[in-house]
């Protein structure tokens, strides 16, 4: 069921995404977080994502990146908390079904290290990020990998009685490797 | 190391009743908080609820190493040789079960993917890597075991009151000596 998804995804991505960008290998691109509760990190992951990515390391001032997140597709590390995040306090994923980043400039960091800025948006609300990555080529795969830290309440995640960040902190630790195959 | 005290050292009373009230504690606990809905304090709970047990768990390993060196007084003369068993094995499945119960609710943290960190502080090793079939399984366990020394406990509780109110012996005075002796009496 998962694959017949990604793959109508990944059918849906070729078609949609322009000609310039690569096509996304989503069996091995993946975008986790570490959120730390009573002081434990949790890990957790998002199932469903599309990327759409156009980068020339000859070029990174030109590079361009969307990330679209399917918020629904979340797996907390448990049952419980995955039906409580979609709720309103959590994401309210009923209005806001997802998160979204847009890059502006990428500037270059080191050999194959980059610092992609932009907007991340959840919630109605739009932030600015920095995200470190790398990026790694092997055949005509290309890995970029990254993380960044986003602090959860100034996007709302979590309101009301969650808003206490001595139980679940503010800081949300958010990892991606996104994999593309093909051409450039 | 004294052989001929008639009760057990201040150490050992100590650490009884400390561990005593910590797992009455911390078992009402478990029943209150898994009852809970999700929110901000049902997850406190929960890691109150680990921290006590790693508390137990440390203080029962304390108590097993103390007795070593100091053994237990000896039975009333009067009490007969099956009862005097009876007290070893209930004795025997305390200890067990005492320090079996915090490994198993440990076990199950770390297969459900929750790492236990010592008042938050401190990390314990994860055994298990995250796998929600051995997590099931270790928190039937955990459950099972919790009712085991449930009814070893009420088993322990109703033989000292025996001791105390039916043969007025000093078996409870032993571990509690703001009684008063009964020998005293006689």
């Amino acid at each position: 069921m998962r694959s017949i998804g990604v793959f109508s995804l990944l059918a849906l991505m070729t078609a949609s995404a322009p000609a310039s960008a690569a096509a996304i290998d989503y069996a091995n691109s993946e975008i986790t977080f570490v959120s730390k509760q009573m002081n434990v990190p949790v890990q957790g992951r998002f199932r469903k994502f599309s990327a759409n990515i156009d980068f020339d390391p000859r070029k990174p001032a030109a590079a361009r990146a969307q990330i679209e997140v399917d918020l629904a597709s979340i797996d907390t590390g448990s049952q419980d908390a995955d039906a409580e995040v979609g709720k309103k306090a959590w994401f309210n994923t009923s209005v806001f079904p997802t998160a979204k980043f847009v890059s502006g400039a990428v500037t270059q960091a080191g050999t194959d290290k980059y610092e992609a800025h932009g907007k991340l948006s959840i919630k109605g609300i739009g932030q600015d990020v920095a995200a470190p990555f790398t990026v790694k080529r092997s055949g005509n795969a290309v890995t970029y990998e990254g993380s960044f830290t986003l602090k959860r309440l100034q996007f709302k995640i979590g309101e009301g009685i969650w808003s206490d960040t001595e139980t679940v902190a503010d800081e949300v630790l958010v990892k991606f490797r996104i994999v593309t195959v093909g051409n450039k | 190391m004294n052989p001929s005290l008639p009760r057990y050292t201040r150490v050992a009373i100590t650490l009884h009743w400390l561990i005593a009230l910590a797992i009455l504690c911390t078992f009402l606990l478990g029943q209150y908080m898994t009852a809970l809905q999700l929110s901000p304090t049902k997850l406190k709970l929960y890691s109150y609820h680990k921290w006590i047990g790693v508390t137990i768990f440390m203080l029962v390993v304390t108590r097993v190493v103390w007795r070593l060196w100091h053994r237990p007084p000896p039975p009333p003369p009067s009490m007969p040789a099956w009862q005097h068993s009876a007290a070893t094995i209930a004795h025997f499945f305390l200890y067990v079960l005492t320090l079996s119960i915090p490994i198993s609710g440990w076990l199950m943290s770390s297969a459900s993917g929750f790492q236990v960190v010592y008042f938050g502080q401190i990390p314990i090793p994860d055994l298990l890597a995250k796998d929600k079939v051995m997590a099931d399984q270790l928190k039937d366990m955990h459950e099972a075991l919790n009712w085991l020394m449930v009814v070893v406990v009420a088993l322990h509780i109703a033989a000292a009151l025996k001791h105390h109110i039916v043969d007025r012996d000093d078996v409870l005075w032993r571990m509690l000596p703001f009684l008063k002796q009964r020998s005293a009496l006689k």
